[in-house]
């Protein structure tokens, strides 16, 4: 395969047997936990094949770096070679990189939770420097000099006394046979040293290939003999066949035969869903055939989903309490001066829908099964979900499921879920040869594992200065857990995203969580639960200040209050992270203020239908503000011809990259404000493509992103998400503004404006 | 017997002729630069030019291509104007719709040397970026447009 072997698009077995990397004869590895192993780890490197490598130097100079992380349009697979080539003094230009296969060796691999930097800039620092320190060491040994007279520029050595130079790949042999220095002996670079890492000229490694057509995605992937298959799925969550007849489906040209795979057994993980599958020569003949398929299904207890009394209840269990996930002071004891004079009660409801990924790629993969093994390439986040996932659906060992990771054609967290690739590999059991099963955007659309659909109640006491002197806070949604555990009702992780965190300076703060059934699979979708969180707390803080009838600008600043540690009662992870990266409301008002100037906040006179709005969340430990502005015209129609955004990300690798995210980030925002909803009838999901399930197209979209990156040198945070959640309700607030109408539910489309 | 070109070269066809032309170059042809987003012709993914007009080829079966000149991505010579301005202002995100919207701006610049943002607007919306890169595609089409002027 091109991304890995450079040979062609088709696979072959021996071809992943001998890696790009057997022909590097210097290598350098290093595991994830790398200090007591880096000295083990030298003492083995050889140069011989062996996956858990990190970099190699072939003898004419060419350094090959592993990506260990996937590529979905976030830049991580350029993002983290680049620090290894910073660090080891590299020219870029004869840079290549080698995706790696799934393999816990490199430690975890979900591309997600935008963390690929922030997890692995170090590492990536430290296997940069050690490669460097050895190249110097041998090439000071060649001339007889001590290391310490030695340094290095792009691609050499140099011996700074008399100026000799020595290529990369002159010492590469060299440096091989020398032991691996320990952490404490590698020097790294200081920031002003830095050649690429946080510089403009930095772009996509794989920016040539995408624009001349030849870049590889899970969509492009063959095999040699394989067949293409094209799955109907039940259409009701947990349906089994009861019947099914063949024979028309049969008789459509290219169509080969038909194989079943059975319905999962309850909680559904990522296993695939069950249903025909269509084996045909082409992609065509398979989607063909299954339009003739006649398939009788049985009873499932999720055929009783219905959104809108779905809604009612959530929008209910929001009004009781639930469970307290932070508590400061005590709010009841406020509310209770809520008939005082000067005192105000405020209380507002919101309602978000839930939504699909529709990553223009859908979901896609190529496996085959042999003597007991099975080879994959698919587009996935998460290659070693892939061996978990086909291991458990095989039962087969783990090792012995190999996932090639192509690039993906957008994933948005869709493909952290290797449902498909699980598809496809049971399909090539049952049939002894290699299957591609690809999912038209129909199947993408009824059978995502959704963003979910969420209520939220909000109550705040406001003080005569029109402050809040207490502010409850209750979000209820079927959670992500119930993917794992089919009687989750309480939501987990999704806490810590935007809930449990409230970066407000009031005295008394309570967020609760209720209890809601799932009945279609939920997943993580771009800033996950932040997108219901936001939207609530930040409508919010609007509806407060204009019922102060104070600037939205300033109230959110008098809301975040004086720069401060945010003290937060987390655990686990989040503690970790809290160590390195406290709640830090300076660089919160910051993001704001900067947002603000950059928008002329306050100063530029907005005619009628016209109006701005503004919003700031923290999420994935990056710092974000947005104000969006917006004209709706005479038939309500909402135009956004301008969008402002504020970063605080810390260390940032690629900062053009960084605006294309966050323009990218207003841009998904738009589209799940404007027109986002899925919708379930009976269980069975309403939309189909993108004449009923909409994303913004370019007229519809932001007309001009202005995006600023605070400069830093605060420990990187992530990119990817960050940019979504503070959208729609600064859109919304925006929307107030010109309008004056307080719209509490997305998306904007179901609402009249005009 | 269907007969036609692709990218400058005689082809022939006999297999099922409802069978959109998006599969037979992609499945049959090898050429994989056309990519597969919808299926009915709501992405502009698959856009590739007919005699050197736009279409979708999801919903283009291959009996309405009998006799024609088609041109994909593969068969743009690089560095076409469109795909430099592409590079020089790095539209790409995943770059899985790229390729689509390339061969829809290059249709684009043919038929109008100088587009307006509204005039791009118009041209380009019927091709979805799930990325966002929207604002860049508009500054690379601007740009291309000087290069070629």
């Amino acid at each position: 395969m091109k991304l890995i072997e450079n040979v062609s698009r088709h696979v072959s077995r021996r071809g992943f047997l001998h890696g790009a990397l057997a022909s590097g004869v210097f290598v350098l590895s290093a595991r994830f936990i790398p200090e007591p192993l880096w000295a083990a780890e030298g003492e083995a490197a050889a140069p011989a094949f062996e996956p858990s490598l990190w970099m190699s130097i072939a003898s004419d100079g060419t350094v090959t770096i592993v990506a260990h992380r996937s590529e979905m349009g976030c830049g991580s697979r350029t993002a983290l070679p680049l620090v290894v080539a910073d660090e080891l003094d590299a020219d870029w230009s004869k840079v290549k990189i080698k995706q790696a296969i799934g393999d816990p060796k490199y430690g975890e691999q979900d591309t997600d939770g935008s963390h690929s930097v922030r997890s692995s800039f170090d590492l990536m620092r430290q296997v940069g420097a050690t490669g460097r320190v050895m190249l110097i060491s041998a090439a000071a040994a060649q001339w007889g000099v001590s290391p310490k007279d030695c340094t290095t520029e792009p691609h050499f050595v140099v011996h700074r006394a008399s100026g000799s130079k020595l290529g990369y790949g002159e010492v590469a042999v060299a440096a091989a046979k020398l032991p691996v220095p320990k952490k404490e002996d590698v020097p790294l670079k200081s920031r002003s040293e830095w050649r690429y890492i946080g510089k403009e000229s930095n772009s996509l490694f794989d920016l040539l290939e995408i624009v001349t057509g030849k870049a590889i995605f899970g969509m492009d992937a063959t095999m040699p003999g394989m067949v293409y298959a094209s799955v109907e799925h039940p259409p009701v969550l947990g349906q089994k066949i009861k019947s099914y007849d063949e024979k028309a489906a049969l008789k459509v040209p290219g169509v080969q035969k038909t194989l079943t795979i059975e319905t999962f057994k309850p909680p559904h993980q990522f296993q695939p869903l069950g249903g025909v599958a269509v084996i045909a020569d082409n992609t065509w003949a398979a989607f063909k055939g299954r339009k003739s398929l006649k398939i009788e299904w049985d009873n499932s207890p999720h055929s009783v989903y219905n959104s809108g009394p779905f809604r009612k209840t959530l929008e209910a269990t929001s009004r009781q309490p639930g469970k307290v996930v932070r508590n400061v002071g005590d709010v009841d004891a406020e509310f209770a001066k809520g008939g005082k004079i000067g005192f105000k009660i405020i209380e507002a409801e919101y309602y978000t829908p839930h939504l699909a990924h529709v990553s223009m790629e859908p979901p896609v993969a190529v496996a085959e099964y042999r003597d007991g093994k099975v080879l994959a390439w698919a587009p996935t986040q998460n290659p070693q979900a892939v061996q978990e996932t086909i291991a458990g659906v095989l039962g087969i060992k783990k090792e012995d499921v190999t996932c090639h990771v192509t690039l993906l054609g957008g994933a948005f967290g869709r493909k952290s879920i290797p449902d498909q690739v699980a598809e496809a590999a049971v399909l090539s059991k049952k049939l002894g040869k290699p299957v591609k099963v690809v999912w038209s955007r129909e199947d993408d659309i009824h059978f995502d594992f959704f963003h979910s659909v969420a209520a939220m109640y909000m109550k705040a006491a406001i003080g005569p200065d029109g402050k809040p002197t207490a502010w409850l806070q209750r979000t209820v949604y079927p959670p992500i857990n119930s993917t794992f555990d089919a009687s989750a009702t309480y939501a987990d992780d999704e806490m810590g995203l935007g809930w449990n965190n409230l970066p407000f300076d009031i005295a008394n703060h309570r967020a609760e969580n209720g209890p809601a059934d799932y009945h279609v699979r939920i997943g993580w979708l771009r800033s996950v639960a932040n997108i219901y969180h936001a939207f609530a707390i930040h409508s919010f803080a609007d509806e407060l200040a204009k019922s102060a009838n104070k600037e939205s600008v300033q109230y959110l600043l008098e809301l975040i209050g004086p720069p401060r540690i945010v003290s937060l009662d987390l655990k686990g992870d989040e503690a970790e992270d809290a160590k390195n990266y406290p709640l830090d409301t300076a660089r919160l008002r910051r993001v704001v203020e900067i947002a603000a100037e950059k928008s002329g906040w306050g100063k530029r006179p907005m005619g009628k239908g016209r109006g701005m709005g503004i919003a700031a969340h923290r999420s994935f430990l990056t710092y974000v503000a947005t104000v969006v502005e917006v004209e709706v015209d005479s038939k309500g129609q909402v135009h956004i011809p301008n969008v402002w955004t504020a970063v605080d990300a810390g260390t940032v690798v690629s900062p053009d990259n960084i605006r294309n995210q966050f323009e990218g980030a207003a841009v998904f925002g738009a589209s799940l404000a404007l027109f986002g909803e899925i919708t379930a009838t009976n269980g069975i999901i309403d939309q189909s493509n993108f004449h009923n399930y909409q994303i913004a197209r370019m007229n519809r979209a932001p007309r001009h992103i202005d995006v600023h990156i605070v400069e830093s040198k605060a420990p990187p945070a992530g990119v990817g998400e960050p940019g979504v959640p503070p959208f729609a309700p600064a859109l919304y607030n925006a929307v107030f503004a010109a309008t004056g109408k307080r719209v509490r539910e997305l998306p904007l489309s179901k609402v009249k404006l005009a | 017997m269907i007969r036609f070109k692709v990218n400058g070269k005689e082809k022939t066809f006999d297999g099922d002729t409802d069978m959109p032309l998006l599969w037979y170059l992609r499945d049959v042809a090898e050429l994989t630069g056309t990519k597969f987003g919808c299926g009915m012709a709501l992405c502009g993914a698959c856009t590739v030019h007919q005699n050197g007009a736009a279409i979708r080829s999801c919903r283009t079966p291959m009996k309405d291509v009998s006799g024609a000149e088609i041109t994909t991505i593969e068969g743009i010579a690089p560095m076409h104007p469109v795909q430099k301005a592409w590079m020089e202002i790095r539209v790409p995100q995943c770059g899985y719709c790229q390729t689509g919207q390339i061969m829809q701006a290059i249709a684009l610049l043919k038929d109008n040397k100088n587009p307006s943002d509204q005039e791009i607007d118009t041209a380009m919306s019927g091709n979805l970026c799930r990325c966002g890169t929207y604002q860049r595609i508009r500054a690379a089409i601007h740009q291309a447009a000087k290069e070629t002027a």
